[in-house]
């Protein structure tokens, strides 16, 4: 964009600056709503921050909200970050390896092979979750962090786009590192892995929040709440039977369950800013 | 001794391109061998054989006195320099160097001395903190030579490792690598298609052509003797003329006219090749070329056009003040013992 239009930048500018508020808006009603206390949210959420912050928060943190048959937050976003950990780390490792041996080696049926696992892209869980319910609960992994994980790991998302990252290494890298001594792991480790580092923070990132936010798999394979991740706690909050839903302490959550991707964003945003500025020529 | 031995060696491709079409090389040790042809004779194909990276259909290579057939390309202790470098780009300097000793297992100490002592050889000790990305396309060429030579292999083997640079860098590095090779004593196979490279850096010169060795031997012989059509249009610049004639009792029938025919080549339709160096000027010379361009290039000229009624192209390389106009017709004598006379069929050379 070289045009110099002081119009145009205006225009510009309003646009984004109203798409942004529109995204940004919800997530300040939570905040808003969860700075107040119960009676002062009942009737509609007012528009600017109150008083009751700090005691809302630390009610949620500290107590939880027994009432709403949830266990303590903070045993929740344990539960939540250990599943999306568990599912970010199982994928990756998974699709780098197989993308791997699609890409680097030579096996019969290996475009099967590949074909196979990407069709596991068109079957997201929800597609499958009887079968898959089935299979765990026979292998008795209700009500277990391998329950929670390892079925939706068990889709090879990122398989693809390492597979074509992969293939846009120069074949003499890999032939420099033939000659150069390295094995086929060593390559992988030594050459294929630091060149796929703004890749893999890319992804950390959106499996890190895909595992986050899943909601009917947890609800599914957990019945003891101390398997419970956030996501659905918060869900159980707002239906919780008979009585009003604590809009205030339920917005606290929420906004503590916004936390840990926030995290994790900035962290490997670092990574892949600096992956993406050192571009090699 | 680290001589390198390639017997009758093929590629087929899968797909059945014949790439190497049994070839047959001896390279002694300590020797510059340079393999030169046109695009797709299978140089690097060749190359590439002998490093390791692509099978052997058939036939065997040895590198020092062992068989390579079956030997990883780290196993066959050689090192090679690709056309693009292929550093590996996350890597310092210091790490392209060092990255195939520690694969080895050299000690960390020993590593350092020998890539210091490598990058001083260059002139790179400065940049070993740096980045391959930092660097220039010079700086970078001379990166991928650090990397082989660091190792102390048996044999070096590049791949047109000059082509991305600049032509007077080229002449340069050029020169450094015959420097360095010979400072060196180890033995060498330099893929290019320029002949001029391939003239001046060789002390073996292989000519290739669709996959079969078409001549072998010093540049010099090569040149002076070529031993097919496609040698002798292939090495020199500007390029040999090329042209019909026929050798009866008056001697060599040119389309320029009749010259002495050199003794001991049976009569009958040829093929004559002239080096443009070799036509000079005389009046009443035999050839004659009708001027249409002349290039000056400072200390020669070199005169396009072609023989007057005749479809036949000439370029005469003259030298001294007295040049040809635009449209003239120059009268040009040539040594019969600089008259290349070849076989029309076969193209192989007749004497
Ligand atoms: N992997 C391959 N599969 C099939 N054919 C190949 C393969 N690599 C090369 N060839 C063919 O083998 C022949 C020789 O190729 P090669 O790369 O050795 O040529 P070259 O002499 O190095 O040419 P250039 O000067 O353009 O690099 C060509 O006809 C090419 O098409
Ligand atoms: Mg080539």
């Amino acid at each position: 964009m070289v045009e110099r239009r002081p119009f145009l930048t205006f225009i510009q500018h309003a646009v984004l600056i109203l798409g942004a508020a529109m995204f940004v808006f919800p997530i300040y009603l939570a905040f808003v709503a969860s700075t107040h206390t119960a009676a002062e949210v009942s009737g509609g959420v007012p528009l600017l921050p109150g008083a009751e912050m700090i005691r809302n928060y630390s009610l949620v943190l500290g107590e939880g909200i027994s009432a709403a048959g949830a266990p303590p937050l903070w045993i929740m976003l344990m539960n939540s970050t250990i599943m999306a950990l568990s599912i970010t780390i199982g994928k990756i490792v998974i699709s780098l390896l197989s993308a791997f041996a699609v890409v680097y080696f030579k096996f019969p049926f290996r475009m099967l092979a590949f074909w196979t696992i990407f069709v596991t892209l068109m079957l997201p869980v929800e597609v499958r979750i009887l079968p898959t319910f089935e299979v765990v609960a026979q292998l008795g992994m209700l009500n277990s962090y391998a329950g929670l994980s390892i079925p939706l790991i068990a889709s090879a998302t990122a398989t693809f786009l390492f597979r074509q990252f992969f293939m846009t290494v120069p074949d003499q890298l890999t032939e420099a590192a033939r000659i150069d001594g390295a094995g086929p792991m060593k390559f992988f480790r030594d050459i294929l892995l630091p060149l796929s580092r703004t890749n893999l923070a890319a992804l950390f990132v959106i499996l890190f929040i895909y595992g986050w936010n899943q909601y009917l798999w947890p609800l599914l394979v957990t019945t003891d709440e101390s398997y419970y991740t956030i996501v659905m706690g918060i869900q159980r909050m707002a239906n919780a039977g008979e009585e009003t839903p604590q809009w205030h302490l339920i917005m606290a959550t929420a906004i503590l369950a916004l936390l840990p991707p926030v995290v994790v964003i900035l962290a490997m945003q670092r990574l892949f800013v600096r992956g993406l500025v050192e571009v090699e020529k | 001794m680290s001589n390198i031995q390639i017997n009758n060696v093929r590629k087929t491709y899968p797909g059945g391109i014949d790439a190497i079409r049994g070839i047959t090389l001896d390279i002694a040790d300590g020797e510059f061998c340079v393999l030169v042809g046109p695009s797709g004779c299978g140089k690097s194909t060749l190359l590439r054989m002998i490093a390791g990276l692509e099978t052997i259909t058939d036939g065997s290579v040895s590198i020092g006195d062992r068989v390579v057939n079956d030997l990883e390309p780290a196993e066959r202790d050689i090192a090679m320099v690709f056309q693009n470098y292929a550093l590996y780009p996350h890597m310092t300097v210091y790490g392209n160097m060092a990255y195939g000793l520690k694969n080895r297992g050299v000690p960390k100490d020993k590593i350092k001395v020998m890539v210091d002592e490598a990058a001083a050889t260059l002139g790179l000790s400065e940049f070993l903190t740096r980045k391959p990305a930092q660097l220039s396309g010079g700086q970078r060429q001379r990166v991928a030579m650090g990397r082989a030579i660091v190792r102390q292999p048996q044999a070096f083997l590049f791949d047109e490792p000059l082509s991305n640079l600049d032509a007077k860098l080229r002449l340069k590095t050029r020169v450094e690598i015959r420097d360095l090779q010979q400072r060196l004593g180890t033995t060498s196979i330099y893929v290019t298609h320029d002949q001029m490279e391939a003239m001046t850096l060789a002390d073996q010169l292989v000519v290739l052509n669709d996959g079969a060795v078409e001549q072998v031997g010093t540049p010099i012989d090569v040149y002076n003797r070529p031993a097919s059509v496609f040698v002798a249009e292939f090495i020199g610049s500007p390029p040999m003329n090329l042209m019909p004639g026929e050798i009866d009792e008056s001697g060599l029938v040119t389309p320029a006219g009749v010259v002495a025919a050199p003794a001991g080549v049976r009569h009958g339709a040829v093929t004559i090749g002239i080096r443009p160096e070799h036509l000079h000027p005389a009046s009443d010379g035999p050839l004659r070329l009708k001027v249409r361009v002349v290039e000056h290039l400072g200390a020669s000229a070199n005169a396009h056009g072609t023989v007057p009624g005749h479809a036949v192209e000439m370029i005469a390389s003259l030298t001294g003040a007295d040049l040809p106009a635009k449209g003239e017709t120059l009268g040009l004598t040539v040594a019969a013992e600089n008259l290349h006379l070849f076989d029309p069929e076969t193209g192989r050379r007749l004497h």
